[in-house]
């Protein structure tokens, strides 16, 4: 029974559900207090002990049921009732084959039709086969066969090919119940397989999923595939939840642990001079002020979009957020993002704007003329964009007016960084102004910058 | 000593524990109808001795499953509500200032005499330092609910509700109280409960409780419950409403339980409404009633309006519910 809690915690993991060592031993202790003979006490119990949220308390219940179902197999192999009232001539015994078929466990369960003790095998074999280290559903025909191989199959194939050779009819008798039995143990072994694929492996293959598409280049040729599009998005989404919980925790205020004498003093005047109520000093923990300026040009658009939605889930976190885009002119987008929503934003952007031609420096000028008040030291302005200009004037100053009133300055480029000062791209040239540049072309590199941003806000 | 074998001795057996089943009846006589799972985790959570955190939305019964415990037990409560700032000196213990500054007055004023035989300086520092430790000790210590908890010798149940309301040190700070059943005192050194309470965590999930503290408790979700459990606490509850009535307004409140509404109503709301019917000598629903009363069971105005022209309706839809 310890070898099937482990195999259940481990089940468990696979379905998103944390399972520590420490709460593994209380799952174990409270096993130990109660027993397995009440399913549903199991049940509550383990849910108790195992699973700490909602959404966990859901994800457990179904791993349970998944776990521990244990189906009978239906082992219908005895002789189907002789036709006609004919007498079947007597069967041949496992004896008369061989003395290696007598010792055969399985081909005795098989005749024996005991379904109970077919289970149990297959537990056995499973256990030495591995079955449960299945990690990818192209394992699972590998894993089926070498469960077959661990309960002896070959054996029983050589008995049925034995039993044929025999003299008389009881022979073939034998061999027909066997063959049947055969081919029942073979389906239920993939079904095993099959269960054990969707309780290990089912998950892991979605993350092993969420793994490539967080490393995908996000301008590819040709774009990004719809179905890849959503998942990314929903991936995106996680990605900023996990920040938001990471850092919403740390916003409150930090103590200094200093007294605070000025306060002090002026609390104890009402008491005469005594200082009854001491006060301490305490320190405000701003949250992050940011402004997004997307280049929405083609081959930055896909990034664009996957910034936005980004910090659009950071809203917890993140005090205030103004977005503006541009390729030739700059508009704000909290208005479109507000009304429809991120995912569809950067078309209506698009609709707007159009595909002009990329001009960094109109755009900065744009920024500068009707945008400027809202820089101050709390905001931290990024930008994304190649930086590709076709030849205008950058307009240097203006990026220096923004480096100066900001907090801080980053910019994110899609074009890796060798990239960065050929043909008409001024990147370099901005590169002074910014306080980090850095390439972003995936998701991964996405949530590391953004990661950087809110840590510059957190209190040492 | 676990609070079982002490109850056991204190008072009459406490056959309540000996199995879950004899847990939810138990809980039965007290006035909670408990499901089987919330039962089986209190049971857990007093054999393995830890902590149990209560999650769910408001009005489940979650402070009122630490109430019952306590009385079922015949235990006092101790209840620490949180709030945002709550920290060690409201939450442990604080010295007491005043006491203290008082003390030194006297000790100011009395300085002269009592050091006037000391034999040389020696000697009057060694007696000024037995007055300064009376400082930091019990007669100035004011406790505060931990530590009442954990000094109550004979058990206790401590309920601490709402920890997601406190900030994040607040938590860290209680790992120690939860995990050892200790809290230490610079001054006094470390103060450990010889009974461990039970402790009771209540959450609203208003923020997301850190995995420290989820893994040092047993969890407990309770969700809103079945219709055919809600008329059994309803029937507990308020003791002289009919079952046709209880059926209906079990029924109804389900059906809005459906609806999108900002604040489904949950149990506490549908036990209030009965309450509230039986005062009225209401014996059935009718359209009339349930706008008369509505606000009961409905706390904004939002969901009051979108409620009222439906509800000939969904006294239909409750009517046929099972």
């Amino acid at each position: 029974m310890q070898h099937q809690m482990e195999d259940f915690i481990r089940a468990l993991r696979a379905a998103d559900v944390k399972v520590s060592p420490a709460e593994s031993i209380d799952a174990h202790e409270a096993v130990a207090r109660i027993g397995y003979a009440d399913r549903e006490l199991l049940k509550d119990a383990l849910c108790a002990t195992l699973a700490k949220s909602e959404d966990e308390v859901r994800r457990f219940d179904r791993a349970f049921d998944n776990f521990f179902a244990r189906d009978p197999f239906d082992f219908a192999t005895q002789p189907p009732p002789p036709e006609g009232g004919e007498a079947a001539p007597p069967e041949a015994r496992l004896e008369d084959v061989s003395e290696e078929a007598a010792g055969s466990e399985l081909a005795q369960i098989i005749l024996a039709g005991d379904s109970t003790a077919l289970t149990q095998a297959m537990e056995k074999a499973a256990q030495a086969a591995q079955v449960s280290e299945i990690r990818l559903s192209t394992q699972k025909s590998r894993l089926t066969r070498r469960l077959l191989d661990e309960m002896g199959v070959a054996q029983i194939e050589k008995i049925i090919s034995q039993a044929r050779r025999l003299e008389g009819e009881g022979g073939n008798a034998l061999a027909d119940r066997l063959e049947a039995g055969r081919k029942v143990v073979a389906a239920e072994a993939q079904r095993y397989v099959q269960r054990q694929h969707d309780l290990y492996a089912a998950e892991s293959g979605r993350q092993l999923r969420e793994e490539l598409l967080a490393r995908k280049a996000l301008n590819a040729e040709g774009g990004i595939d719809p179905v890849d599009l959503q998942m990314m998005q929903a991936l995106v989404r996680k990605m900023a939840k996990r920040l938001a919980e990471r850092y919403s925790r740390r916003r409150n205020r930090a103590r200094k642990g200093h007294l605070d004498v000025r306060r002090t003093l002026r609390q104890s005047m009402a008491y005469g001079g005594v200082p009854f109520n001491v006060v301490w000093k305490t320190e405000r923990v701003d949250k992050p002020k940011i402004i997004a300026i997307c280049d929405v040009s083609k081959s930055v658009a896909a990034a664009a979009q996957f910034l936005l939605t980004f910090l659009y889930s950071l809203n917890e976190v993140v005090d205030r957020m103004d977005a503006y885009a541009f390729s030739g002119r700059m508009i704000p987008v909290n208005q479109i993002l507000d009304e429809h929503g991120v995912d569809k934003a950067i078309l209506e952007v698009l609709r707007l704007i159009g595909f002009q031609q990329t001009d960094y420096g109109r755009a900065l000028q744009d920024f500068a003329e009707n945008h400027l008040d809202k820089l101050d030291r709390h905001t931290t302005v990024i930008f994304l964009g190649d930086a590709r200009s076709n030849y205008a004037d950058p307009r240097l100053d203006i990026m220096r007016t923004i480096h100066e009133r900001s907090r801080s300055v980053i910019w994110l480029n899609p074009e890796p960084e060798s990239y960065w000062n050929q043909g008409d791209s001024v990147m370099n040239r901005y590169l002074p102004f910014c306080h980090l540049a850095k390439t972003c072309n995936t998701l991964d590199q996405l949530e590391r910058i953004i990661e950087d941003v809110l840590r510059q806000y957190v209190p040492r | 000593m676990t609070i079982l074998a002490q109850a056991a001795n204190a008072s009459p057996p406490m056959d309540s524990f000996a199995s879950v089943d004899a847990l939810v009846q138990g809980l039965a006589g007290v006035g909670y109808i408990a499901s089987r799972r919330i039962a089986t985790a209190l049971y857990m959570s007093v054999h393995l001795q830890k902590p149990i955190l209560v999650e769910g939305v408001a009005g489940v019964g979650k402070t009122e499953l630490a109430l019952s415990t306590a009385t079922l037990l015949d235990l006092p409560l101790i209840r620490m509500q949180c709030y945002e700032g709550l920290d060690e000196s409201k939450a442990l213990y604080e010295w007491k200032y005043g006491k203290q500054l008082l003390y030194t007055q006297i000790l100011k004023d009395r300085m002269g005499a009592e050091l006037a035989d000391a034999a040389g300086m020696d000697e009057a520092m060694e007696r000024l330092h037995g007055m300064g430790d009376m400082f930091f000790s019990e007669p100035f210590l004011e406790p505060r609910p931990l530590m009442k908890a954990l000094r109550e010798d004979g058990g206790c149940v401590l309920l601490i509700d709402e920890i997601d309301k406190s900030d994040e040190a607040f938590e860290a700070f209680l790992l120690e109280v939860l995990s050892a059943y200790q809290a230490s005192v610079p001054e006094l050194g470390v103060i450990k409960a010889k009974t461990p309470p039970i402790v009771f965590l209540t959450s609203n999930n208003v923020r997301d409780l850190g995995d420290a503290l989820k893994r040092r408790c047993l969890h407990l979700h309770i969700p809103l419950p079945e219709a055919s459990l809600e008329r059994r606490i309803v029937a507990s509850r308020v003791p002289d409403i009919e079952a046709r009535l209880t059926h209906q307004l079990v029924g109804f409140v389900h059906a809005l339980r459906e609806m999108d509404l900002r604040k489904s109503p949950s149990i506490s709301e549908t036990v209030d409404w009965a309450r509230a019917l039986i005062l009225m000598h209401a014996d059935s629903l009718d359209p009339a009633m349930v706008r008369d009363t509505l606000n009961v069971i409905l706390k904004y105005e939002q969901d009051i309006q979108m409620v009222e022209p439906q509800i000939s309706e969904l006294l239909r839809t409750a009517q046929t519910t099972p």
